[in-house]
């Protein structure tokens, strides 16, 4: 060998760093997890310390059980705690069950293929605005009673039945249900392209498995670990939603997390120790759960084990014909609902005189839009500018960050992932008191720093799971032939993979738009009350008694984030016209 | 080859000293020593696999980081591998041309095209005059997506070219081709690379390739690791 042998170790790092100095996105992860984990830390500090008695401010001075036992003493607890129970984990369970019917038995169905189209426009439509369709339609005189009144039902009147708002949260847990789905299903569609799902169900089909068999017993064990953290998210979302359970809740009592929010807004002071100690009931509520889920999923894989060594096929010709069914209906329904759910709050909107039981309005204007033109635009442009705000600041930062993977070569492990689902599997309300008392501290109270902040805590997770697999999938070839023809690392950024990945960037971006919009608790803690979005309006006309202003707002509501949708579809499309390669979907 | 030192190289040579990798301390392939002239051909021979276009990437500086390089390699006298990728002014073709797929034909030329040719209308007229050179007039415009095999290997190679490279290393540039098409571009990429006088490191498990380069041919040796495919 040659005498001055010199042993080199050389990634792109280095000489990266020789090419420009400075990298701009070395800080990024770290500022980004300081971010995320401060407010969050400090938020739940902040709720710990006023639950144990502990909040100066308000002349709590000293650690004890007060506030416990003063939780212990409010009416209704114990029911408010089953309400959220019930729906919570109903419609997680409803959700799931769902997912994996529909998997199993359509796997190989159009339906299948074509369901996806359908799913984006579902997921971004707020919960709010969801509930209120939902409730539209479900309700004593709703669309369905009216479609099957009075010749079916022989009612001339509203029945007086509880068909929302009912006392153990069915309606809530079934809003949650039509919710959710279509999160989970994308989760799970993303999943199946990771874990090689058709070659393990040729190869079980050729061991003359069923195809509903073949998946439950080849291609769910693979998934299952994949959408366990947004099977999680969905459970503590479930369990503490707020805007959902004020539409579709019953009132007395509440869930607990709307019980919770109610003692923040007392006008008695010292009842903020009780919200305090219910805000961290809640997180254990929450921690329970998802416990009590693990042990589930242990019990359901040991049943599971026997159940696959049985070696029991599924493989008649009737057998999949129901499982198709069985996978196919209820998801239909549930779809269905929440795309009539929307249909109702347009009608609504629009409808002038609608009496019972007339199906569709006798006389229509677009009164109620003009009498709400106002207030519309000021709700509008603050739920507009802080989304914008908190998708833009989400988007750098994830593009920091999976930039930083790009040329570090290195990818954050499992550690890094939970970290990331951190805001969405704590209750809000557990950490957005203490944030509130962080910003108080800081001065920067119903300031829009603040509201931007918080929206991030939840905008930046969904904007990360919706930019990353694209990102890395990026072949690198096309940075490193980019880099041998003279370009320097941002120009290869700007130039080449920005570009390249317009199509999911301008998807992620309508992600983040989307999950800002919905924000109804981060908007009223950190708005101190000064800011009222579409989200905070339409809840709180919810309680009110005129249908078409609730419905105009709730519109108005899912519109936006339908039209950042589209914007985003539309965008990569304009500007790739003459690209073969981006005309396929993402 | 062996113990080749920097003043005997001609000028413009491409040196390699002791140049190998590692994959979490173990060698992968046995130190190259290889002195390429400028115009000459040289061949790296192998098995798929053996990391042969991981010896191109150290070369260019984009190695994947799970790789450990060892070795120098001079450009006409001038270490390289302390400068950032962007600057070793090293021309690549890879299996696949990696035409950017978001430009047309004219902005992927232009993306290589050196900056020191300056203005517009200077850029442009350099663009159309490579398009010519390489038989496809009028083609600014096109979508890379509709252009045949051939017609991007040459768009590929005018865009290296046009970033004015010191050398070239081509990582396969054929193996993707069909029969009829290999030689056509083979012999087209071999006579530009020789009329550049640019010093030319090609690998290749295609025998074929080899003997088209008429340059001296290196078997590159296994060493440490079981190899596969």
């Amino acid at each position: 060998m040659g005498a001055a042998l010199r042993r080199l170790s050389r990634g792109p790092a280095s000489p990266a760093l020789a090419a420009g100095g400075l990298d701009w996105t070395r800080p990024v992860p770290v500022l980004t997890l300081a971010l995320f984990l401060l407010p969050i830390g400090a938020g739940l500090l902040g709720t710990l310390l006023p639950a144990f008695g502990w909040l100066p401010a308000l002349g709590g001075e000293t650690l004890g059980l007060a506030p416990w036992r003063a939780l212990l003493a409010q009416p209704g607890l114990a029911q408010a705690v089953l309400v959220s129970l019930v729906s919570g984990l109903g419609a997680t369970l409803a959700a799931f069950a769902l997912v994996v019917a529909f998997c199993a038995g359509c796997h190989r169905s159009r339906l299948f293929r074509r369901l996806r189209l359908l799913l984006a426009p579902l997921l971004a439509v707020p919960h709010a605005a969801m509930a209120i369709g939902l409730a539209f339609l479900i309700a004593p005189s709703g669309l369905i009673a009216r479609g099957l009144s009075p010749w079916a039902t022989g009612w001339a009147l509203p029945p007086d039945v509880a068909t929302v708002n009912d006392p153990w949260g069915l309606a809530l847990a079934l809003g949650l249900t039509v919710k959710e789905l279509p999160f989970l299903l994308l989760m799970t569609f993303g999943a199946l392209g990771q874990v090689r799902a058709a070659e393990r169900l040729r190869t079980a089909r050729a061991l003359g498995y069923g195809p509903a068999t073949a998946w439950l017993k080849t291609v769910l064990p693979a998934v299952y670990p994949l959408i366990r953290l947004p099977l999680y998210a969905t459970l503590a979302f479930s369990l503490s939603v707020v805007d959902m359970a004020i539409v579709l809740g019953p009132a007395t009592p509440p869930s607990l997390a709307v019980l919770v929010v109610r003692w923040f807004y007392d006008p008695d002071l010292s009842q903020r120790f009780v919200a305090a100690a219910g805000a961290v009931l809640q997180l254990g509520l929450v921690v329970a759960a998802i416990a009590l889920w693990a042990v589930g999923e242990r019990l359901a894989a040991a049943l599971g084990r026997r159940w696959l060594a049985a070696g029991g096929r599924g493989a008649g010709r009737a057998g999949a014909r129901v499982a198709d069914l069985a996978g196919r209906v209820p998801t239909l329904f549930a779809v269905g609902l929440g795309a009539a759910g929307l249909l109702a709050v347009a009608l609504w909107s629009l409808a002038w005189r609608w009496r019972y039981p007339d199906l569709l309005p006798s006389a229509w204007s677009l009164e109620s839009w003009r009498r709400q033109a106002g207030g519309l635009a000021d709700a509008g442009a603050t739920t507009l500018w802080v989304a914008v705000a908190a998708a833009a600041v989400a988007l750098l930062l994830v593009v920091g960050c999976l930039e930083r993977e790009q040329r570090g070569g290195r990818r954050p492990g499992r550690g890094a992932l939970w970290l990331l689902y951190l805001p969405l599997l704590l209750p809000q309300i557990a950490f957005l008191f203490g944030v509130q008392v962080l910003a108080v501290r800081l001065g920067l109270d119903g300031g829009w720093l603040a509201l931007v902040w918080c929206h991030l805590l939840f905008v930046l997770p969904y904007v990360f799971l919706a930019l990353a697999d694209a990102y890395r999938a990026l072949d690198p070839r096309f940075g490193r032939a980019a880099r041998c023809l003279g370009a320097g690392p941002e120009r290869v950024l700007w130039r080449i993979r920005l570009p390249m990945l317009l199509r999911p960037i301008a998807f992620a971006a309508a992600v983040g738009f989307a999950v800002s919009v919905a924000q109804y608790l981060p908007t009223l803690f950190a708005g101190a009350g000064r800011f009222a979005s579409l989200t905070t309006e339409a809840v709180a006309l919810a309680a009110g008694g005129d249908r078409r202003v609730l419905a105009v707002y709730a519109f108005a509501q899912a519109l936006l984030p339908l039209l950042a949708f589209l914007l985003a579809m539309a965008l990569p499309a304009w500007a790739y016209r003459r690209r073969r390669s981006f005309r396929a979907g993402p | 080859m062996s113990g080749a030192s920097a003043g005997a190289a001609p000028e413009g040579a491409l040196e390699l000293e002791g140049l190998g990798l590692r994959l979490a301390g173990r060698r992968l392939i046995e130190p190259l020593d290889l002195v390429v002239p400028p115009g000459e051909i040289a061949t790296l021979m192998g098995p798929s696999g053996v990391g042969k276009s991981s010896l191109l990437d150290f070369l260019c500086g984009t190695l994947d980081p799970a790789f450990e390089g060892e070795g120098r390699a001079r450009l006409g006298g001038e270490d390289l591998l302390d400068l950032p990728p962007e600057r070793r002014r090293l021309g690549i073709l890879f299996q696949d041309d990696l035409l950017f797929p978001h430009l047309s034909v004219a902005e992927n030329l232009a993306f290589g095209l050196s900056p020191a040719v300056r203005g517009r209308a200077a850029r442009r007229a350099r663009i159309a005059e490579a398009l010519a050179e390489a038989g496809l007039e009028g083609f600014e415009a096109r979508d890379p997506a509709t252009l045949s095999g051939g017609q991007r290997a040459r768009v590929a190679l005018f865009r290296t070219l046009l970033a004015e490279p010191r050398a070239l290393l081509l990582d396969e540039p054929f193996s993707r081709l069909d029969a009829g098409l290999r030689d056509r571009v083979r012999r087209f990429i071999f006579r530009h690379a020789r009329v550049r006088r640019l010093p030319t490191l090609l690998v290749t498990h295609d025998p074929a390739d080899a003997r088209a380069a008429e340059g001296p041919v290196v078997e590159l040796s296994i060493s440490g690791m079981q190899q596969s495919g």
